[in-house]
Parts: C-alpha cells; sequence; structure tokens
C-alpha cells in the first residue's frame, strides 16, 4: 500500500534525476574534460610568459657577469637593492614615476569624460546629422595617428611646450575608440523610457547625463579606463620626441637607463631598471587583472 | 457602434486642425528647457570633435602640406618642391630596405602569433580547473612595456653575454649575431612582439570561442567527428571573423613597428647597417637625426597608404575566402556538416 502511494511520487523525480545526468553527462562529453597534456601545454606557456620577467629579476638582483649561465639562473641574488640605488642615481627614476603617473592619469581623466559625454549623446540623445557624425568616428578610428608626429612637434614646439607634461597630455586627450566604445555600451544598457522620464520630472539635459547615464555606465568607463591608463604608460615614440632626458617618463627614462654605460653597459643594472618600470603595472595587474581579461575579452579593446 | 466610430472626425466638439498652432507664451524657464534639449546633444559631442580636429586630423592633412616642401626642423618652411620629396624617398634604397625589413617583421610575427593564439585559445576553450588563473597568466606579459620587453630581450638575445649564447654555446653550435645579421635580427624582434601579443590575441579568439553553441560540437561528436576534426570543421570556421580582426589589427600594429626595432640596438637606428630599421625608424631617421621634415613627412604618406592598401587587401582576402566556401561542400552529412556550411556562409 505505501510502495503504491510512493512510487507514483518517486517515479517523476527519478526520472528527472536521470535526464538531468544524461543531460549533464552529455554537457560534459561535449565541453571536453581537458586532460594532464592540456595543463602541461598550459604551464609551459605561463613559464615561457613569465621567465623573461623573472629573468631579469633574477639578474638585476645577482651580476651582470651571471646572464649567460647554463642553464640560466633563475635563483635571485642579494644585490636588487643595490642595483635599484644605482638605476635611481643613474636615472631620476622618481621623478619619471611620478610624470608617468600625472600623464597617464590626465589622459585617462579627459578620454573617460569626453568619451562619455560624448557617446551617451550618440547613444541616446536625437539630434541632426547624428548617425553622420558618428560615421565620422568610426572613419577616424582607423586613422593611424602615429603618422601626424612631424605637425604636432611643430606646434608643440611653436608653443613652446618642448620639455613638458602637457606636450604628451593634450595630444591624448581624446580617442575616437573611445567615443565609440561608450556609444555601443550606452546604447544597450540605459533604457530610454529612463531618461523620458528624468525630463518628465524636469531634470535638466545635464542632470540627466550626471545622474542617469554616468551611473549606468560606470563598468564600461572603469573598463575604458584600464585600457587607457595602460597605452599612456607603455607609449614611447611621443615622450622621446618631446620629453627631454631631464623631465622623462618611467618609458623614456628606461630607455636611457639602457643606453647608459656606453659600450660596457651594467646589465644587471638595466635588468632591474626594466623589473622596476614594470612593477606599476604589475601591481595593476594584481589588482584588476580579471578586469583587463574581461575587457578583452568583450572585444572592449583594438589592438 | 462602427458609424460613431466614423462619424467622429466630424464631431463639431473636434477643435479644426490649423496648419500652424498657435505658439502657446513660454516662460524664460521653459525657453530655457527647450533651448537646453535642443543644443545640448551637440555640447556634449563638440568636445571629441574639436579636440580630434586639432589632435588627430589636422596633424595628418598637415603632414601632407610639409610633404610637399623642402622643410628643415630648424630652419622651417623652404621651396616649393612638389612631389619631389616622394620621388627622392621613393628612389631611396634605404627605403625599400626599411619596407622589406618591416615586412619581414610583421610576417615573423603575425604567422606563428596566429597559430599559437588560435592553439592556446582552443587549450582554454574546455572545463579547465582554475580557468581564472590560467586566463590571467598568459596575458601577463601584455603588461611589460614595449620599452621593458625590448631592453629585456636585447638582453636575452645578447650575442656574447645573453642567455641563448650561452645555451648555444653549451650545445657546441655556432654563435648567431643576433644583432648583426639580418634573419635573426627580425626574429629577435618578431619574437618581443610574439611574447607580448600572443596571449592578448588568444583571449580575442578564445571569446570567439565560447560564443559557439554547445550543441554544435555534441552533435558532431555523435556523428564521430573526433576532437581535431572538430576544431577544423567547426572551431576555425566559426572564429574566421576574429581571426580576419586580429589579422587587420596586428597588420595596422606590425606595419608602424618602432619601439622594438629602436631599442634592440639603441645606439643605432635599426642596426649598424640598417639590418632592422623599419620604416617608421627610417621616418625618425630623416625627422630627427637628419632633420628632414618635407622628406619624413612624404614617408608617413607613403607609409599611411601602404596601411590603407594592406586594409583592402585584407578585405579582399577575406572576401574571396568567403565566396570560395560559400560553394556547395560535396561532404555534407549530418548536422556537423550543416553547420560547417552555416558557419561560412555566415
Amino acid at each position: 500500500m505505501t510502495a503504491l502511494i510512493t512510487t507514483p511520487k518517486a517515479d517523476p523525480d527519478a526520472t528527472r534525476r536521470l535526464l538531468d545526468s544524461e543531460r549533464r553527462s552529455r554537457r560534459k562529453k561535449a565541453y571536453e574534460r581537458p586532460g594532464m597534456l592540456s595543463y602541461a601545454l598550459l604551464a609551459a606557456f605561463f613559464i615561457g610568459s613569465a621567465f623573461p620577467l623573472w629573468w631579469s629579476f633574477v639578474i638585476g638582483s645577482r651580476q651582470s657577469s651571471d646572464t649567460n649561465l647554463v642553464p640560466p639562473a633563475i635563483v635571485p641574488g642579494p644585490n636588487f637593492l643595490d642595483k635599484a640605488a644605482e638605476v635611481f642615481a643613474t636615472v631620476p627614476f622618481w621623478q619619471a614615476l611620478a610624470n608617468s603617473i600625472i600623464i597617464s592619469g590626465a589622459i585617462t581623466v579627459s578620454v573617460v569624460f569626453f568619451s562619455t559625454l560624448a557617446g551617451y549623446s550618440f547613444a541616446k540623445l536625437r539630434f541632426r546629422a547624428s548617425n553622420g557624425l558618428l560615421l565620422a568616428v568610426i572613419a577616424t578610428m582607423a586613422i593611424p595617428t602615429q603618422l601626424g608626429i612631424i605637425p604636432l612637434f611643430m606646434l608643440m614646439a611653436e608653443w613652446h611646450w618642448i620639455g613638458t607634461l602637457q606636450a604628451v597630455i593634450v595630444p591624448g586627450l581624446v580617442t575616437a575608440f573611445g567615443v565609440f566604445f561608450m556609444r555601443q555600451y550606452l546604447v544597450d544598457v540605459i533604457p530610454d523610457e529612463l531618461i523620458e522620464a528624468a525630463r518628465m520630472d524636469g531634470a535638466s539635459m545635464w542632470g540627466t547625463f550626471w545622474h542617469v547615464a554616468v551611473p549606468a555606465a560606470r563598468p564600461a568607463m572603469a573598463v575604458l579606463a584600464l585600457f587607457t591608463f595602460m597605452a599612456a604608460w607603455t607609449d614611447f615614440l611621443w615622450p622621446l620626441l618631446v620629453l627631454g632626458p631631464r623631465n622623462p617618463s618611467v618609458q623614456t627614462a628606461l630607455a636611457a637607463l639602457s643606453a647608459s654605460g656606453g659600450q660596457t653597459p651594467d646589465n644587471s643594472m638595466v635588468l632591474a631598471g626594466a623589473v622596476l618600470s614594470v612593477i606599476p603595472l604589475l601591481i595593476l595587474f594584481i589588482v584588476a587583472g580579471k578586469q583587463l581579461v574581461a575587457g578583452i575579452m568583450q572585444g572592449a579593446v583594438k589592438g | 457602434m462602427t458609424s460613431s466610430t466614423l462619424t467622429k472626425p466630424s464631431h463639431p466638439s473636434t477643435p479644426p486642425r490649423s496648419p500652424k498652432p498657435a505658439k502657446p507664451d513660454l516662460t524664460f524657464k521653459q525657453k530655457l528647457a527647450r533651448f537646453d534639449y535642443r543644443v545640448s546633444p551637440y555640447l556634449y559631442i563638440a568636445p571629441f570633435f574639436i579636440l580630434f580636429a586639432l589632435i588627430g586630423i589636422f596633424p595628418i592633412a598637415y603632414t601632407l602640406n610639409v610633404s610637399l616642401y623642402d622643410w628643415h626642423l630648424l630652419k622651417g618652411q623652404g621651396d616649393f618642391v612638389g612631389l619631389n620629396n616622394y620621388v627622392e624617398v621613393l628612389s631611396d634604397p634605404f627605403f625599400w630596405n626599411a619596407f622589406r625589413n618591416t615586412i619581414s617583421i610583421f610576417l615573423l610575427s603575425a604567422i606563428p602569433q596566429l597559430i599559437i593564439a588560435t592553439g592556446l585559445a582552443a587549450l582554454l576553450d574546455q572545463a579547465l580547473r582554475g580557468k581564472t588563473f590560467w586566463r590571467m597568466s598568459i596575458l601577463l606579459p601584455y603588461i611589460v612595456a614595449p620599452v621593458a620587453v625590448a631592453v629585456i630581450f636585447a638582453q636575452i638575445f645578447n650575442q656574447y653575454h645573453g642567455p641563448v649564447a650561452g645555451l648555444l654555446e653549451a650545445f657546441g653550435l655556432e654563435p648567431i649575431r643576433w644583432a648583426f645579421d639580418v634573419l635573426p635580427s627580425h626574429f629577435a624582434i618578431a619574437s618581443m612582439v610574439n611574447w607580448r601579443w600572443t596571449g592578448y590575441n588568444a583571449l580575442i579568439l578564445l571569446a570567439a570561442m565560447q560564443a559557439i553553441p554547445r550543441d554544435v560540437y555534441e552533435s558532431a561528436a555523435l556523428d564521430g567527428a573526433n576532437k581535431i576534426r572538430r576544431f577544423w570543421s567547426i572551431t576555425v570556421p566559426m572564429i574566421r571573423p576574429t581571426l580576419i580582426f586580429v589579422v587587420i589589427t596586428s597588420t595596422i600594429g606590425g606595419l608602424q613597428i618602432f619601439t622594438e626595432p629602436k631599442l634592440f640596438d639603441g645606439r643605432t637606428n635599426g642596426g649598424s647597417d640598417r639590418q632592422f630599421q623599419t620604416i617608421v625608424l627610417y621616418l625618425y631617421e630623416l625627422a630627427f637625426p637628419r632633420r628632414d621634415f618635407g622628406r619624413a613627412s612624404a614617408t608617413a604618406w607613403i607609409l599611411f597608404l601602404i596601411i590603407i592598401l594592406a586594409g583592402l587587401i585584407n578585405f579582399a582576402i577575406t572576401r574571396a575566402i568567403r565566396t570560395a566556401d560559400a560553394k556547395p561542400v560535396p561532404i555534407a552529412s549530418g548536422p556537423a556538416a550543416a553547420q560547417r556550411a552555416k558557419g561560412a556562409a555566415s
């Protein structure tokens, strides 16, 4: 009797469980379970990715004559702080660090602000010629602006900006990519009704932008900020042209360091400098590496 | 019911439509709001366009002007020479040397990078343990600036003191003159590019792979397609648009390579005998050490046109591949083949 009562109840459960497990196992089959070979290959790739950086630290903490040991040196020595002190004595590294932070910070704030503003206008506001102007933005994304360095240099010379930080900051204030990126994000993420509602409540256009659009745009703003900062930080050609040796960025300081010493450079010290120059972005990577990966996978950046 | 609806428009109480409705008197506040509504969209895009005109469009356009004159870094504008600067650049063997070097370095970096990045993405496109760690691990080189990459790799490939030299010696092999011989130097520079960008491109390709519906693989597996077959028949065709995106972006970047060859031997502009001088390095050498802005500007525009041409060639090849694939595939049977055709056509 009890069996009769419980059977109909137990049956669908069991069937569902069976179906579930079948579906699960099939999904597993499709979504290959990686074997040891996969992990071995990934580990090998990780070692390859990390080795040049680790080796630089190792040599930077030992001595120049250890560079061609076989097998290569992999255990750090005791000299890193001494080598770092030599770096600071050879190039104005602290100043370079401060300069790079100011340059990259200013460019990031500007690009993110103007991109959000223009991207919001393109995504959510109606105005004449908006489609044509957006096309103009997309077309300019493909222009290699690096090729305009000669007139830009003449402009900086005319304004007596050579050797100053604004000579690096101003040419980086806006990017077409930033505008397009924010537009693509905001067009989906803010419902038109929300903007209408804010307007009905008597909010000004600026109020709507500031209180509705900016909070909604925050995740995309963070991703854009991350990549803009990195691009500004790692830039070399333009800072090389307009920043003198006495007021360098981190990149131009490292380049100067590698050229110091003439025919007999202190390789250990140069590599210690390379490691020092990487530390700021390494910290950023540890803090926001997940966001970097997500940003690249969302197609947030163009190469 | 029907009649009442029909008669409604002519109902006497409906106000007559005037072609020009009388403008209601607006308060100052309302006028301000209307002005705000009309003008704000333009005000919001204006900063971008004004700044971009100054720092993006003007320099490129003015480069064209400079390229038509004798123009010295310090002495400034000289005589109008028409296309003479272009003729001089195009008949300069050093320009063609730089052109060859750029293409060689580009091919040595783009081709292995694309193959390895695709394989790496396929490795990551599995139910891995600790997938965040693996994804981050391959992105590590991307945070190292090209200057640091070049400085480090110049040491690794140092002919006398580098670890590679040490290994070659240990195996009793002839030393390779990395910074003196053409092909070895191109290989060393390409390896810098590959080291920094392979993981980055693998993540882009991984995102494309993850967008492929899993049941496509499932059906293919049921049809008896093995792992390798599924990779070539499903994965590769379906990530093709992303592969093309990666190819195009790395072409645009590769043609403008500067930092790595500049710092591989920082005392020269691309080697003691221009063994690895690229086009942008050639431009740099003309403009700054040699102070010839006219010819440097002509070089900039030639490179600009080369980049556009490369984009068009990419586009043409892409279209050709697509048209070829759109033809019916004779082996078609089962859902995997159907998906393949679909993937190729889309």
